[in-house]
């Protein structure tokens, strides 16, 4: 298997949520790709959407809720695996958890079971895949400590949770991902609840399981500074669509969406003083249920004309770089 | 393989189509009416519950009988066009007792569980806001209260203060108020550290204010269906000690009174209307009841969805 | 513009926690959430209180408003002519002073009554400090509304019905309501998306101006504090590890704990690749913090130190002081500062 090959393919998904008798049309069309030994960075705030992509992929989506349509394939030894059309609960998709797709969730306090082992847990997914006895699942459960940097891991394996801080209950949950050494890892806000010097250490050792074991990691974030620091490929989410796509060169410095333009500019940046200029986008998010006609953005946006009533179709800017705004030629002379 | 369409498929396809056209609009005030009104059993109780109510309080337009009217030519009578559910061991219509009876049944339920109410929620509330030695103190009251065996209870109290029908509802609000005390307990103890009280606090607003004007009417959603449930739960109460005798003096028409005479064997099995009517309006009131609660509960925990 | 009058006057502040354990409830030890807090604030400026969880901050800026009961030290509060000793007020010093300092909260979802509407939620102060006749009221708050950039019919909506950033703004009409001088924002836009904290920072910044505030920014985010303060000061388990000027501590931070932290935060600018100093290990418990230097066990210059030095920083508290022989202070509670 080539090191960059592509292992999951997403076109134009489209997941509804039915709460409260009232359709939200969460993610509606969603595209991207992603390939083992990059992270792809899902960047965007509250409400666009990034974490049903996320729960999409891994089935994990509410009761009250479904794939529209779309196709989310996983490219997998065995072939292509139409993920969007296997039962939620079956046979095939519990496979494919924990074993080959694997995810890890932002509130570490409540990930794990506090009645439960540590060593019992991480161990539990390997149980369940793989058929090793009792003695060996628990000497690999220590070495997978030991890799995520927990200290004295062989009296530490038999410790609960309320035992661990919160960066060692996040290290835990990693292991227990990357227990079955998963092909695609996805990371849903990992560090938001961890302070800046924890979040330090996990991204460390996100990026060193990545090279080690070539997986494919999908990073959601609301935070632009961890999509510089991380990504390689870029995705930013508005409302339910991928505004804008690329490598993180392209969107960082060349944004060519006028909401990456206006976030990038709109952030504080560490270092730059008290002199910097930090523009706010004004107005905020739309009611899902009351959306604005075509573009999503059009009541925020300073580039707006009438051409935007009508849904922005997708614009190729290069050959990795593409945007859903009828404007982007605006945007890119701008930056 | 493709997936099985499942039968919130079809649901969701209605949703969807709806949404599409434009037809669901965002309404979110009657969110929590839609949803009390989706739920069917809880419909049908609130149905049957006013339908009991109002033919209790209207009593002399639904029935021309007098309950207490004794009429000894008519005794024991199986029921028949002139009285719908007969007459009694002294020629009293049963349909009209049991009318009446709702009277003091409901006085009784919803009195009972109104004064729990009261002293519960104002204890539960000022105590656990205030905390330390008084919480502390309420709750050890509490736990004593609500570990004594109620029937023992009130069958002592009963005895103590005389039957009466006031009587009863004093006893059964200075037993009952416990469970209504640590409900309102455990809602302050949680809004207690909600930011916007500490604001208050900030602001040095006085105790009094901020404990029964601020925090209250957000724990007021799990206390309304306790009371609702409670009401139920007297009425049973009452029932129970009436067939025994304890309970409301037996000159009081009401539904656990008229249940009395089927201590009488004679009449348990070869006279069955003058007693099981009764017993079934308590049971279908009290389910009526629950429905409503449970409906009701279900409208204010924001954690359901629906 | 800060001048250097003094508006409070901090000293020697101690918060603990009592921890209770055994079936008499009996204090078994204590969380020493602030442990000796020495602070200067001056009039005027917004002094950034930066620190990951558990360092104290925010209990710092409850125990300054008394929302939380310190157990020692003092806090004075200068006023034009009068100074007032925070911790021995009488009832009528206490309700003078809860007007002029006031407290804006994190979470947007719960620092508003949903049972009120805002008409209803900021009319109990006013009514307490003598706003006699609704109709005052109602004029008081709409002014408020429109002052945080929201119309003035919307005092009679609930909270539910506005956004995140839109209850925040109200949070902060409510900390206005009394015209307080010195305003204590706890981690008050980190609950916020990313763009919606631009909007509010900036509103505070224009509200500062207009009515000559002293603000106390207390957050995690040192990319926003680096923006909006005057002087920032860094805490760790309890006290105040570097106090600086904003600039001067981020160009040049001299305690190891700063400089860690500083590299640790990822930045949005592909030009500048960041060294991480990465911190091994965990906070330690604030019950029981470790002798001497309390950033000792971590410390990432402790390991290049001598035998001796190493024995001082373990066994030696640093106190809080200042090397340099620049014009603004820059305070570092270290031995061996950079």
């Amino acid at each position: 298997m080539s090191a960059n090959q592509k292992v999951l393919s997403v076109k134009d998904l489209k997941t509804y949520i039915y709460v409260n008798n009232r359709c939200n049309k969460a993610l509606d069309g969603v595209s991207f790709d992603a390939y083992r030994g990059k992270t792809l960075c899902i960047v965007g705030e509250s409400g666009c959407g990034k974490s049903i992509t996320a729960s999409s992929i891994t089935q994990l989506l509410p009761k009250l809720s479904r794939i529209e349509s779309g196709e989310i394939v996983y490219h997998s030894e065995k072939g292509d695996i139409r993920i969007d059309q296997l039962e939620r609960n079956g046979q095939e998709m519990r496979a494919l958890r924990g074993a080959e797709i694997s995810m890890i969730f932002q509130d570490p306090m409540t990930a794990l079971n506090p009645v439960y082992r540590i060593g019992a847990q991480i161990s539990e997914g390997l149980q369940y895949h793989s058929k090793n006895t009792l003695a060996q699942l628990k000497q690999i459960s220590i070495e997978l400590l030991q890799q995520m940097g927990i200290p004295l891991a062989e009296q530490r394996v038999d410790d609960y949770p309320h035992q661990f801080s919160g960066g060692m209950r996040q290290r835990a949950m990693i292991a227990m991902a990357m227990s079955c050494k998963p092909k695609i890892l996805i990371a849903d806000e990992p560090t938001t609840a961890l302070d800046v010097t924890i979040q330090a250490q996990i991204f460390e050792l996100i990026e060193e399981l990545k090279q080690r074991n070539n997986t494919a990691v999908i990073l959601i974030t609301h935070d632009m500074g961890v999509v510089a620091e991380l990504a390689d490929h870029v995705a930013v989410m508005y409302m339910g669509n991928i505004v804008e796509q690329g490598t993180v060169d392209d969107v960082l410095r060349r944004p060519a969406h006028p909401y990456t333009e206006a976030l990038l500019k709109s952030i504080p940046i560490l270092g730059k003083g008290k002199q910097q200029q930090i523009t706010p986008i004004q107005g905020s998010t739309p009611d899902p249920y009351q959306r604005p006609k075509g573009c999503q953005f059009t009541p925020r946006c300073p580039y707006a004309t009438e051409q935007c009533q009508a849904f922005p179709s997708f614009q190729s800017i290069s050959e990795t770089h593409d945007t859903l705004c009828w404007h982007s030629e605006k945007v890119l002379s701008n930056a | 393989m493709t997936r099985r369409p499942t039968r919130l498929d079809k649901k969701f396809d209605l949703l969807r189509e709806k949404t599409e056209r434009g037809a669901l609009k965002a309404a979110s005030s009657n969110r929590a009416l839609n949803k009390l009104a989706s739920n069917k059993l809880a419909v049908l109780g609130l149905a049957f519950v006013t339908i009991m109510i109002l033919s209790s309080v209207f009593a002399p337009l639904v029935t021309q009988y007098d309950p207490q009217k004794v009429d000894l030519r008519m005794m024991l009578k199986p029921p028949s066009a002139d009285h719908i559910l007969g007459t009694d061991k002294i020629g009293r219509d049963v349909f009209a007792r049991i009318i009446y009876g709702g009277r003091i049944s409901i006085l009784v339920g919803l009195g009972s569980a109104l004064g729990a109410a009261l002293i519960g929620v104002s204890i539960g509330a000022y105590t656990a806001y205030k905390g330390g030695w008084l919480d502390s103190t309420f709750l050890r009251i509490s736990e004593v209260v609500m570990s004594f065996p109620q029937i023992i209870l009130v069958l002592m109290l009963v005895t103590i203060l005389g039957q009466s029908l006031m009587n009863l509802i004093i006893i059964f609000t200075l037993t009952g108020w416990g469970s209504l005390y640590r409900l309102t307990r455990a809602q302050m103890l949680s809004l207690r550290e909600e930011e916007y009280v500490q604001a208050l606090r900030a602001f040095g607003l006085n105790t009094f204010t901020i404990c029964f004007k601020h925090i209250l009417p957000n724990a007021l959603g799990p206390i309304m269906v306790n009371i609702t449930l409670s009401t139920a739960m007297f009425i049973l109460q009452e029932a129970g000690l009436s067939f025994l005798g304890l309970g409301v003096p037996l000159n009081i028409p009401t539904w656990g009174n008229i249940l009395n005479v089927a201590q009488d064997l004679r009449i348990l099995q070869n006279y069955w209307w003058v007693w099981l009517p009764s017993a079934m309006t308590i049971s279908l009131f009290v389910l009526a009841i629950n429905f409503v609660g449970d409906g009701l509960r279900d409208t204010t925990d924001p954690t359901m969805q629906g | 513009m800060p001048s250097q009058d003094k508006i409070l006057y901090i000293k020697g502040l101690k918060t603990y926690f009592p921890v209770r354990k055994g079936l008499l409830r009996t204090v078994a030890a204590h969380v020493k959430a602030v442990d000796g807090v020495d602070l200067e604030i001056y009039r005027g400026e917004t002094l950034g209180l930066v620190g990951e969880s558990g360092c104290g901050k925010t209990t710092l800026g409850k125990s300054i408003i008394q929302l939380v009961g310190a157990v020692g030290g003092q806090i004075l509060y200068q006023e034009r002519e009068q100074t007032y000793d925070l911790l021995n007020l009488s009832a009528e010093e206490f309700k003078h002073i809860r007007q002029k300092i006031q407290i804006v909260f994190q979470d947007p979802h719960s620092s508003l009554n949903p049972a009120f509407t805002v008409f209803g939620s900021l009319q109990d102060p006013l009514k307490l400090y003598g706003v006699k006749s609704k109709a005052e009221r109602r004029k008081i708050i709409g002014d408020l509304l429109e002052a945080v950039n929201m119309r003035r019919e919307q005092m009679d909506n609930y909270p539910h019905e506005f956004s995140g950033g839109q209850r925040q703004r109200i949070g902060i009409a409510r900390a206005l309501c009394v015209n307080p001088e010195v305003v204590i924002c706890d981690e008050a836009v980190s609950a916020l998306d990313v763009s919606i904290q631009a909007q509010v920072l900036q509103l505070l910044q224009e509200i500062k101006q207009a009515r000559g505030l002293t603000y106390i920014f207390i957050t995690h985010d040192l990319s926003v504090v680096e923006y909006i303060s005057d002087r920032v000061a860094v805490m760790y388990l309890g006290k105040i590890v570097e106090l600086a000027e904003s600039e001067a501590l981020y160009r040049t931070p001299r305690h190891p704990y700063t400089q860690a932290l500083l590299s640790a935060i990822p930045i949005a600018d592909l030009d500048r690749k960041s060294d991480r100093i990465v911190l091994e290990g965990d906070v330690p418990n604030p019950v029981s913090p470790p002798s001497g230097c309390s950033f000792h066990p971590r410390c990432p210059k402790f390991k290049s130190l001598s035998e001796p030095e190493k024995k001082r920083c373990m066994v030696e508290f640093p106190q809080l002081s200042d090397a340099t022989q620049l014009t603004q202070p820059h305070l570092v509670s270290c031995h061996y500062p950079n």
